[in-house]
């Protein structure tokens, strides 16, 4: 690295022109890119290892969720009842003889929810009242326990529905809900979680790949070489920013190209939004990457703290699953400072929504305000550190 | 391993990047990691300005869950308003609402979701259909008319108001405990082979064993003392039940320590530099943490993918804290979470040890 820089320092000092200094800036970072194979690994390997992992790993739809079926006295109607758990394409109901076999296997997490009849349940169908069946839901997940509440609710609400037909009689629900789910009709949480994580994914390579880079110079003492060199600081920063903007991009194509072709998660917005907007978000986080470098000098602290300001934070505090309008208020303000939070409002809408200006807007202008703030307050510190 | 340990403690940079973020993290993705809804913006787009459909309004505008922040006046405002997300779901009720409802026909409600989050629009529905369905019974009360054959009565064990935080938030204690000892592990000795001292450190009169103990040591000492702290607050801030003892749930940290430094120690005896260790942490942490459990259940994932899990050291670990904390189970139905861990942990050490021998030579 140090024998990379001698050379072309040299030849800038003896052409003195910026392009080339630049130009010999950008073919020397391209050279260490292409000698370290780490570099080419998070760029390119980890989007694609990542976007499969996630991909099919992270879902929130249950389906086949195992339900204990108790029936204490089974007959026709209660069979009836069980009849529509079978139909249902997110429940596999298992019959057991009794509560006490049903709550054993809820203990050790066979099912993850207990249909209860009662020893009365058909005498009681036909009182006024109707018959209370109940249900326990296993309620350490709690998110899994309310989806499985719905499910079962939607059985339920079926089967009163085929009863009413079998009667001959309408059905006495006074109001019934009509439910359009916009923009993902299927609820295929896949949908969402693919663009949020290509925001995750460019998180990592903008922010990890140049905070380790650059600290590795600093703590080596390249950096300091290369400042008495006649390349200015602006110079420095835009030769680091360009290599490593056109491998992020490259990792990004990839993603897309992955989430479209593999994933089949519909892209409404257009190609040359997406493309700005992930510019901006990149450069975001390649500032991020830099200024972190330049605090921490060292490769100890500055990857610490990629991984910790970066990939924890863009994970729970950028609406990727966790929706922030939900968070308290002080959370919420939190998420402000969170880039990636910006990036995948865009990436979501423009995947799923299409061109809806009113959010790709101000976000793309949180963007570049959080780029300019990192790109400038690194050159900042990085002039200070000289003195 | 004094050494070590110094070398941590003494550097103001590495101290405050291990001990102070993990206590920030678990406070601030405390409270933000939650599936609970609670402010469910709606819009409402009323063509029957009756008492009965101001009745099923003030249903909404009752329930915690829900706020309303918009009303529309022609239909093609529902769309701009659902795309620019101002609400995430708009209520439409029909011109014939209240005439349906009076003449004994039902009434049929549009409720329009913002799908773009799936999980947020499918739980929104669910609550949708709750504050209806309550309606429908004071409805049904009111007219005497007989409710439906069978009706169900719902409840929770474990969790009994369905607090998404009870599950995340020991789920935290697991994800900070390994992003820390993972990452100071890695490093460690990629550290020191870039600086030239872990040759030196070769040929003193020290065993591998003994360099393996003392570079295992501080990750593990850090770990415990760490997961001390972020359990301490998750009991008494967040006020998560600690149902099972004390004594299981230090079993089960120490095993986990084990185990992830363990993992720590093969990574680190495998890179050169110390953004190989780095990399090489990443690729282990990032599955780690997904394929756990954490936030979206194993049970989803395909079968494959499923088998995997098994390798992962973490998914054993959020079993155990969510059981002893949830349900307080007892040691011994927890053995069959304990000896993958022990196994995870002893063959990594192992196999990492034989590299340090081998580079020895």
């Amino acid at each position: 690295m140090t024998t990379l820089k001698g050379p072309e320092g040299s030849h800038a000092r003896t052409a003195g022109g910026t392009g080339m200094r630049l130009r010999g800036l950008i073919r020397k970072e391209f050279l260490q890119v292409l000698r370290d194979p780490s570099s080419i690994a998070i760029a390119f390997l980890m989007p694609v290892l990542l976007l499969l992992l996630f991909g099919y790993g992270v879902s929130l739809d249950a389906e086949h969720v195992p339900v204990a079926l108790v029936a204490e006295q089974p007959n026709a109607d209660t069979e009836s009842f069980a009849g529509a758990f079978r139909q249902s394409r997110y429940l596999s109901p298992v019959v057991m003889p009794g509560m006490r076999e049903a709550v054993t296997a809820m203990d050790s997490r066979r099912v993850d929810a207990i249909i209860h009849m009662k020893q009365d349940f058909s005498r009681q169908m036909r009182s006024p009242d109707g018959a209370a069946v109940q249900v326990i839901v296993n309620g350490i997940d709690a998110n899994n326990a309310r989806l499985v509440q719905g499910y079962v609710e939607g059985v339920w609400s079926k089967w009163l529905q085929s009863e009413a037909l079998a009667a001959g009689r309408p059905l006495d629900i006074p109001v019934q809900v009509e439910d359009r789910v916009w923009f993902n009709s299927e609820l295929k949480s896949r949908n969402f979680i693919v663009p949020g994580l290509i925001a995750i994914i460019m998180t990592l390579i903008g922010a990890l790949l140049t905070a380790m880079v650059m600290a590795r110079e600093w703590e080596r003492g390249t950096m300091e070489a290369l400042m008495v060199t006649p390349v200015t600081i602006r110079e420095v920063i835009i030769g680091k920013l360009i290599p490593y903007y056109i491998l992020g991009m490259g990792g990004m194509a990839l993603s897309v190209v992955m989430a479209v072709g593999l994933f089949g998660v519909p892209l409404k917005g257009s190609l040359w939004v997406l493309f700005l907007a992930s510019s901006l978000f990149l450069l975001a986080a390649l500032g991020m990457g830099m200024l972190i470098s330049v605090v921490a000098r060292n490769q100890f602290v500055a990857g610490q703290t990629a991984i910790i300001v970066t990939f924890l934070p863009a994970f729970i505090l950028s609406g990727f699953i966790f929706d922030i309008s939900s968070m308290p208020a002080p959370v919420q303000v939190v998420t402000h400072v969170v880039a990636a939070r910006y990036f995948i409002a865009i990436l979501q809408t423009l995947f799923l929504a299409g061109d809806v200006w009113a959010i790709i807007l101000p976000n793309a202008a949180a963007l570049i305000l959080m780029a300019g703030f990192f790109l400038g307050l690194a050159r900042k510190k990085s002039r200070k550190s000289l003195d | 391993m004094i050494k070590e340990f110094l070398a941590i403690l003494l550097d103001k940079k590495s101290r405050v990047v291990v001990f102070v973020p993990p206590i920030i993290q678990v406070l601030v993705f405390g409270y933000a990691a939650t599936f609970d809804l609670k402010n469910i913006t709606y819009a409402v787009y009323n063509e029957d300005s009756s008492a009965l459909s101001r009745e099923l309004e003030t249903g909404f505008k009752g329930s915690t869950h829900f706020q309303e922040v918009e009303r529309i006046r022609r239909y093609d405002q529902i769309a701009p308003t659902i795309d620019r997300r101002d609400a995430l779901l708009v209520l439409h009720i029909g011109p014939e609402f209240s005439r349906d409802l009076t003449t004994g026909r039902p009434a049929v409600v549009q409720v329009i979701v913002d799908g773009r989050n799936s999980n947020t629009a499918l739980l929104a529905l669910n609550y949708v259909k709750t504050v209806i369905t309550a309606f429908n019974n004071d409805f049904a009360a009111r007219n005497s008319i007989t409710g439906p054959p069978a009706r169900l009565e719902t409840r929770a064990w474990f969790n009994p108001n369905l607090e998404s935080r009870w599950f995340i938030v020991p789920g935290i204690v697991g994800l900070l405990l390994l992003v820390v000892t993972i990452l100071v592990t890695a490093l460690s000795v990629a550290r020191e082979r870039e600086q030239g001292t872990f040759d030196q450190l070769l040929v003193t009169p020290f065993r591998p064993v003994e360099i393996l103990i003392g570079k295992a040591l501080p990750g593990f000492i850090i770990g415990i003392a760490e997961a001390t702290v972020i359990i301490l607050i998750t009991v008494f801030w967040f006020r998560v039940p600690l149902q099972g003892s004390v004594a299981t749930l230090y079993a089960g940290v120490v095993l986990f320590l084990f185990s992830s430094v363990g993992v720590g120690l093969m990574i680190s005896s495998l890179s050169v530099t110390q953004q190989q260790g780095l990399l090489g942490a990443f690729l282990f942490v990032v599955p780690a943490i997904i394929l756990s459990g954490f936030t979206t259940p194993i049970a989803n994932m395909p079968h494959l993918i499923r088998q995997i899990t098994y390798l992962n050291p973490m998914r054993y670990f959020m079993i155990i804290i969510r059981g002893i904390f949830l349900e307080g189970t007892p040691f011994s139905m927890l053995l069959g979470q304990f000896w993958p861990l022990a196994a995870i942990g002893l063959f990594n050490m192992v196999l990492a040890g034989w590299m340090f021998r081998r580079r020895l030579y």
